[in-house]
C-alpha cells in the first residue's frame, strides 16, 4: 500500500502545488487522481518516485519511507507511463521496453526476450520490434509506453496523463486494455488524468482534488456518482451524473416479457394473443429483424421488408442498466431488445419497466448504505 | 594547364602534402572545438542564464580577425600551425554551442521525464538520452564549422606559410602564375564539398531512428506539457 501523509509541495515562490494531502492507495487496484489543470495531481503522482520532492508530510511504500532508498532504485521498482508515452525516439522498440531490465543488469538475449513477450502481452505484432517509434501510430507507441513500465515487472505503476493525446476511439481500446491487463497483472497503479469519464471507467477509487492541491473527494466512483462531497465535484461530474451512474447497476434483473416477440410465421391466434401496440419479429433462429404495428398484420406472412428498425439490442448481466436504458430511448417503439451471447432474442423491455428498475436499484443502494452505517 | 600541380619549392610541400595539411589545420579545430562546446553547452542547458553571456562572448570571439589572435599568439606559440588552429577552434564554437544547446533543449519533455521515471542518473540520461537525440542537431552545426573552418585556414599565409592550401594564393601573387590560386580555390571547394558529404552520410548512419526524408533538424520543442514539468 501506498500512504500518502499529509504531504504539501510548496515551490520557491510561494505557489502551493499539493495542499496537506493524506491518500491511502490500495493495493492491486487502479486508483485515479482526477481534477482540473493546476490542481496538483501531476505533482502527486511525481512525489510517489520523487521525482518531485515533498515540502512537508512523507510517503510510505509498504510502511516505509520512500525516502529510505536510493532514488533511482526506488524508480526503478515502479513503472512510468506518460502522456505522448515519452519514448526514446532513438532506439528500436524492443530496446525501448528492455530498457529497464537492461538498467537492472539483464543480460540482452533475455531483455530482449521479455520484451517481445510484454509487446504480445499489449497487443502489439512482435514484427514491429525492430522498428522505430517514428514508425508507430500514437496507439502503438503508448502501448510500447505500457510494455515499457512494466517491463521489470514492478509492482507499482505511475500512469500521468497516459491516453489523452490519441483519438478518442483508440482512447478506448487502450482503457479497455489497461483494465483487461490489471486482471491479469495485479498492479497497484495510481493513474492521472483530466477526464473524469475516464476516472470512473477505470477507477477502483477516485480522489477528486481541486485547484491549490486539495482533496475535494475520495471515494469509489459509484458513490462519487451518487453522493458528490460538495459542488465543485458536483460539477466536475457534469450535469449527467444521474445516467452515467446507471453504468454501475446491473441489467440481468430487468423484467423482460416475451409476449410481444413472435416470429415471422407466427400464426394469427399468436399476433392476436399480443396486447401490447407494436411486435418484435424474428428470423427462424430467433435473431431480432425489426418490430411490426399490431393493427393490420397478416398472419402467417408478415412483410419483413416494411419493419422498424430494432435499433441497438442489450445483453441482460453483461451490459449495465445505463445501456438497457440507452438501448430504449433509441429504439423507435421505447422498447428495448435484449439477446443472449448468440444474438437471439430474449424478451423485450419496455423504458417504463426501466424506470422502475433504476428506482429500485436506488432504492436498494441506498438501503444498502444506511445498512452499513448501522453496522458500523 | 602547364604547372598547375607544379608547386614551389619554397612551400615545401607537393600538392597532396598541402591537401594533408590543409586537412589537419582545418579539421582539429573543428574536433578541438567540438570537445570544448559539448561541456560548454552542456553548461548552458544546465543553467540557462549562462547561454545569453557565452552566446554574446563567442560571437565577440568570432568578430576578432585572425591577424588579431596572430598577433597575439605569435608571442607564445610562434610562426606555427598552432598559431592558426587556436583561432579556428575559437571561431567553431560560435555554431557548435548553439547547435548542441539546441539540440539538447530539442528533446521532447515527456522523453525526459521518461528518462528520469525510469531512474537514469543526470549522466546517464545525458550520454544515452539527450546526446543521441541532439545527434543530428550536432552534426548540422558540425558541417557548418568544418566547411567554414577549410576556408579559413588560408589565412595561416599570413604568418609564414602556414596556410596550407592558401599558400598557394601567395605564390600566385609572388610568381605570377595565376594558376596556383585558381588550384588553391578548386582544390579547397572540392575538400569542402567532400568533408560535408561524409558528415552528412555519418549522419544518416549514426541516426537511422530518423523518419526517411525528413531533413529537419530535430524535432520541433514541444510544449511544456504541465506546470509540474521536470525543468521547474
Amino acid at each position: 500500500m501506498i500512504r500518502i501523509d499529509s504531504v504539501t509541495k510548496r515551490y520557491p515562490d510561494g505557489t502551493v502545488a499539493v495542499d496537506r494531502l493524506s491518500l491511502e492507495i490500495p493495493d492491486r487496484s487502479i486508483t485515479v487522481l482526477v481534477g482540473p489543470s493546476g490542481c496538483g495531481k501531476t505533482t502527486t503522482l511525481r512525489m510517489i518516485n520523487r521525482m518531485v520532492e515533498p515540502t512537508e508530510g512523507t510517503i510510505l511504500l509498504d510502511g516505509e519511507d520512500i525516502q529510505g532508498q536510493p532514488v533511482t532504485t526506488l524508480r526503478r521498482s515502479m513503472g512510468y507511463v506518460i502522456q505522448n508515452a515519452g519514448l526514446f525516439q532513438h532506439r528500436t522498440i524492443v530496446d525501448n521496453i528492455a530498457t529497464v531490465p537492461r538498467m537492472l543488469g539483464w543480460g540482452k538475449q533475455r531483455a530482449r526476450e521479455r520484451a517481445a513477450e510484454l509487446m504480445e502481452r499489449v497487443g502489439l505484432d512482435t514484427a514491429l520490434a525492430k522498428r522505430y517509434p517514428y514508425q508507430l501510430s500514437g496507439g502503438q507507441q503508448q502501448r510500447v509506453g505500457v510494455a515499457r513500465a512494466l517491463a521489470a515487472d514492478p509492482p507499482v505503476l505511475l500512469m500521468d496523463e497516459p491516453f489523452s493525446a490519441v483519438d478518442p476511439v483508440v482512447r478506448k481500446g487502450l482503457q479497455d486494455e489497461l483494465l483487461r491487463l490489471q486482471d491479469e497483472l495485479g498492479k497497484t497503479i495510481v493513474f492521472v488524468t483530466h477526464d473524469i469519464d475516464e476516472a470512473i471507467k477505470l477507477g477502483t477509487m477516485v480522489a477528486v482534488l481541486r485547484e491549490g492541491g486539495r482533496l475535494a473527494q475520495y471515494a469509489p466512483p459509484a458513490e462519487l456518482l451518487s453522493a458528490p462531497a460538495d459542488g465543485f465535484v458536483e460539477d466536475f461530474l457534469g450535469a449527467d451524473r444521474g445516467i452515467r451512474r446507471l453504468s454501475f447497476f446491473a441489467s440481468a434483473e430487468l423484467d423482460l416479457t416475451t409476449d410481444a416477440v413472435v416470429p415471422a410465421d407466427a400464426t394469427a391466434e399468436r399476433i392476436a394473443a399480443v396486447k401490447a401496440p407494436h411486435l418484435l419479429v424474428t428470423d427462424p433462429d430467433g435473431r431480432p429483424l425489426g418490430w411490426a404495428e399490431r393493427t393490420g398484420l397478416t398472419a402467417g406472412d408478415i412483410a419483413t421488408d416494411r419493419l422498424l428498425p430494432f435499433g441497438r439490442p442489450f445483453v441482460p448481466g453483461t451490459d449495465s442498466l445505463r445501456v438497457a436504458l440507452d438501448c430504449a430511448v433509441l429504439s423507435p417503439t421505447g422498447w428495448a431488445v435484449a439477446v443472449d451471447g448468440g444474438g437471439r432474442v430474449t424478451g423485450v423491455v419496455s423504458q417504463q419497466t426501466i424506470g422502475e428498475a433504476i428506482r429500485a436499484a436506488h432504492t436498494e443502494s441506498r438501503a444498502d448504505k444506511a445498512g452499513a452505517g448501522v453496522a458500523e | 594547364m602547364n604547372g598547375f600541380f607544379d608547386i614551389p619549392s619554397d612551400l615545401q610541400h607537393s600538392w597532396a602534402g598541402l591537401i594533408g595539411l590543409h586537412l589537419r589545420e582545418s579539421l582539429l579545430p573543428v574536433a578541438a572545438g567540438l570537445l570544448l562546446a559539448l561541456p560548454l553547452a552542456q553548461l548552458c542547458v544546465r543553467f540557462r542564464w549562462l547561454y545569453p553571456p557565452v552566446l554574446g562572448l563567442t560571437t565577440v570571439l568570432y568578430a576578432v580577425p585572425s591577424l588579431a589572435f596572430f598577433v597575439v599568439l605569435i608571442d607564445y606559440t610562434g610562426q606555427t600551425e598552432l598559431t592558426v588552429m587556436i583561432p579556428l577552434a575559437v571561431y567553431s564554437l560560435v555554431v557548435l554551442i548553439p547547435a548542441i544547446v539546441d539540440g539538447v533543449r530539442s528533446v521532447p519533455q515527456e522523453t525526459l521525464a521518461a528518462a528520469t521515471a525510469m531512474g537514469f542518473g543526470p549522466v546517464r540520461r545525458y550520454l544515452q538520452v539527450q546526446l543521441p537525440i541532439a545527434a543530428p542537431a550536432i552534426m548540422a552545426g558540425l558541417r557548418v564549422a568544418t566547411v567554414s573552418s577549410i576556408s579559413l585556414v588560408s589565412v595561416g599565409a599570413l604568418i609564414g606559410n602556414q596556410g596550407a592550401l592558401g599558400n598557394l594564393l601567395a605564390a600566385a601573387q609572388k610568381y605570377d602564375r595565376p594558376e596556383l590560386a585558381v588550384n588553391a580555390v578548386v582544390t579547397m571547394a572540392v575538400l569542402a564539398i567532400l568533408c560535408d558529404a561524409l558528415l552528412v552520410l555519418l549522419r544518416v548512419l549514426l541516426t537511422p531512428w530518423m523518419p526517411r526524408g525528413a531533413h529537419r533538424r530535430a524535432a520541433a520543442p514541444r510544449e511544456q506539457l504541465t506546470p509540474e514539468g521536470v525543468t521547474r
